[in-house]
């Protein structure tokens, strides 16, 4: 029998929280099962073992924030084969691009006493801005059944079997009463994308973006819904500048509420 | 003479981006430092203007190994502006997500990031060919926290339930008791850890630390509790800032903090168990006893041993949560906004998380201070550092080298936490 050589697999981490590579090691179930299929070339927060590139999967946690690593995606990039971005940072910009909203020279000088030592760009921004990206798994963090979806079907040769539709549709599929038309709470569910499993509708409060915004969202409708339930437009600015406040429809629809 | 370098650029197995710098010249050392270079996100910032109720799912996101402590730190400092205490079994369920997140976050700790250091091994995958029972054993445990934060949170990852005043949705009766024989199972299984991570190799290496924790009336501290330390300190949250301060140092582009009019102090594991000891259930003590603790450990390798026995806490203490829950009447407390300010102080995993917020009457955020346990911890970590390597002067680079990373394990530090914060370190190579 001819010995079939694994796929190797990285983790590479940019401004972020590390909750999406940690998804990994919480498939405790699967991990040792994982590591059996594939070798896991290059991922720190697990090992001190580093096996040099090329790599068959890239995944990257996190958001470009700084001239370094505006540099280091590009030989990343360079050394992978399929790059998969993991999480609202990576495919987003993250909370942290709640400073493409204002000026990043008032965010250093509040958190830091020295801001000359401090070098960061004025934005964070997404992967994708900086490099071509194959595959992306959205959330905040990552839903770790379709990390491992993802795994699974690029081993086996196929597309991995994840939706792009809304959560609203989660929520009918769960059975949930519906959090805006019960009680009047403002949802971002009928714009954002499937993922969580409806989690927030299912504890009772509004679904607060995190996967993202779905493939064509109506926002300015639901904004105008929200406006009918007197939500102040302050809040909705809020409301859609969280998680993944930089994805485009959702920072057009904040803006647009902008006093 | 001859001068020798220590150095990792990228340090593995811990949360988030550091590295660790050492240089010994005519056989002594020279320069120590541990610097993180996590890109800063300015969380300070971008939280004025938000909502005080925003706060708990914003500030979770500092951290995915430990965002319950963020949103239980945040949840109280809104809590004390505005004058609300949340109590009764909705205290009792953050108490239970919490002991879930410590089972969650210690037990990784402890056999995947850590164990793999003492057996030689470069991680748990590896180690699991020798040990899969010890590794299996070790991941079945994690589960069990994670399941619990799972159930309490909505997701083990920035759960969705804690809010403001307690929860959005609080379980029943009969969905907290299916966690009793999965619970039992892991008290067991805890025990045995202790065990095992006794049986483990220790360096001889002792220091004389300033432990600063919570210490609670008649609890082991989680969610409450004055701020300690075995030197003298006894204050309440609200005079955090009056007796800690955070200091520049020259040689490293992070902010350290320190006991003014002292020096550096030690949060975490080995600073609750020396200042609470006697707050420990029996088990957990007879755990201890039998492992060779004393009441207080001074040996910082020995912190695993540590994190193992207050796995056995966390365990115990789920247990007796769920026994006793009632459900409450309504999930959450109201906490109508109020102007002022208000501090927050829990235990999280590794040690001692402080917020502060300052609000308006309408409720919107116009100050926040955070203070995670890695910060406070990294002036002892580059002192253990330097004593170490003193007294270690005849290893070889590559043993000294990895005996040097597990200084800095020893603590579980957690960089995306502190980086915050901290200065970027522009010299990455």
């Amino acid at each position: 029998m001819t010995a079939v050589k694994k796929p190797k697999l990285a983790v590479w981490k940019f401004a972020s929280c590390d909750g999406c590579q940690l998804s990994l090691l919480d498939c405790e179930d699967q991990l040792l099962a994982i590591a059996k299929e594939v070798t896991i070339a290059n991922f720190p927060e697990a090992s001190r073992a580093v096996i040099k590139g090329p790599y068959d999967i890239s995944l990257v946690e996190g958001s470009i924030t700084t001239p370094h690593d505006a540099e280091r995606i590009h030989k990343i990039r360079r050394m992978s084969k399929c790059l998969v971005t993991i999480g609202a940072c990576a495919t987003a910009g993250g909370i942290q691009a709640l400073r493409n909203f204002a000026d990043v020279n008032d965010f250093v000088s509040i958190v830091y006493a020295n801001p000359a030592y401090i070098e960061t760009l004025n934005k964070s921004t997404p992967i994708s801005d900086h490099v071509p990206v194959d595959y992306e798994l959205r959330g905040c963090p990552i839903n770790k059944y379709q990390l491992l979806e993802f795994i699974t079907a690029t081993l086996n040769g196929r597309k991995p079997n994840i939706g792009t539709h809304s959560v609203c549709m989660e929520c009918k599929m769960k059975g949930n009463v519906c959090v805006m038309v019960s009680s009047g709470t403002p949802c971002l569910g009928p714009v954002t994308q499937m993922g969580c499993g409806a989690l927030c509708p299912s504890y009772n409060r509004g679904c607060f973006g995190c996967f993202g915004p779905m493939e064509s969202p109506n926002t300015k409708s639901l904004a105008a819904w929200f406006e009918r339930l007197q939500v102040p437009s302050d809040d909705i600015v809020r409301m859609f500048r969280g998680f993944n406040a930089y994805a485009e429809p959702f920072r057009k629809e904040s803006e647009a509420h902008e006093k | 003479m001859k001068s020798r370098t220590i150095k990792v650029d990228y340090l593995a197995r811990v949360e988030g981006e550091g590295r660790l710098y050492v240089r010994i010249k005519d056989n002594a050392v020279a320069e120590v430092r541990f610097s993180v270079f996590e890109p800063p996100r300015f969380f300070e910032a971008l939280l004025r203007g938000r909502k005080f109720t925003e706060a708990p799912d914003i500030t979770s996101r500092i951290c995915g190994i430990c965002p319950v402590a963020y949103q239980m730190s945040s949840s109280q400092a809104m809590e004390s502006v505005c004058g609300v205490t949340v109590s009764g079994p909705l205290r009792d369920l953050r108490r239970l997500i919490y002991c879930g997140e410590w089972i969650e976050s210690h037990v990784l700790h402890i056999y995947m990031l850590h164990a793999p250091d003492f057996l030689g091994y470069e991680d748990a995958i590896r180690m699991a060919k020798d040990h899969p029972d010890v590794v299996n054993q070790g991941l079945k445990l994690k589960k069990i926290g994670n399941d619990l934060m799972v159930l309490l949170g909505g997701r083990e990852i920035h759960p969705v339930n804690p809010r403001v005043g307690g929860f959005y949705k609080v379980p029943t009766k009969e969905d907290l008791l299916r966690f009793v024989k999965p619970l039992q199972w892991a008290l067991e299984a805890s025990l045995e850890t202790v065990r095992f991570a006794s049986s483990l190799p220790f360096p001889e290496f002792e220091r004389d630390y300033e432990f600063v924790s919570l210490r609670h009336p008649d609890e082991y501290p989680i969610t409450e509790g004055r701020v300690v330390s075995n030197k003298g300190i006894d204050i309440s949250t609200d005079q955090f800032l009056d007796t800690f301060e955070e200091i520049h140092v020259p040689h490293s582009t992070s902010l350290q903090a320190k006991v003014k009019e002292r020096d550096d102090y030690l949060a975490g594991p080995m600073a609750r168990y020396c200042n609470n000891f006697d707050r420990l259930p029996e088990v957990a003590q007879k755990a201890a006893k039998e492992a060779g603790l004393s009441v207080v450990c001074t040996n910082p390798f020995k912190s695993i041993i540590v994190r193992s026995v207050e796995t056995v806490f966390a365990c115990h203490e789920a247990l007796r949560i769920i026994k006793a829950y009632k459900v409450p009447d309504k999930p959450y407390v109201e906490v109508p906004p109020k102007a002022g300010v208000g501090h927050g102080c829990t235990e999280a995993p590794r040690g001692l998380l402080y917020h502060r917020y300052e609000i308006d009457d309408a409720g919107i955020i116009k100050d926040a201070r955070i203070i995670p346990p890695t910060s406070q911890n990294q002036k002892a970590m580059e002192k253990d550092l330097r004593q170490f390597v003193q007294k270690n002067l005849d290893l070889t680079d590559e043993k000294l080298t990895w005996q040097c990373e597990q200084v800095i394990r020893n603590y579980d530090p957690c960089m995306s936490c502190s980086c915050h914060f901290l200065k970027l370190d522009i010299q990455r190579d």
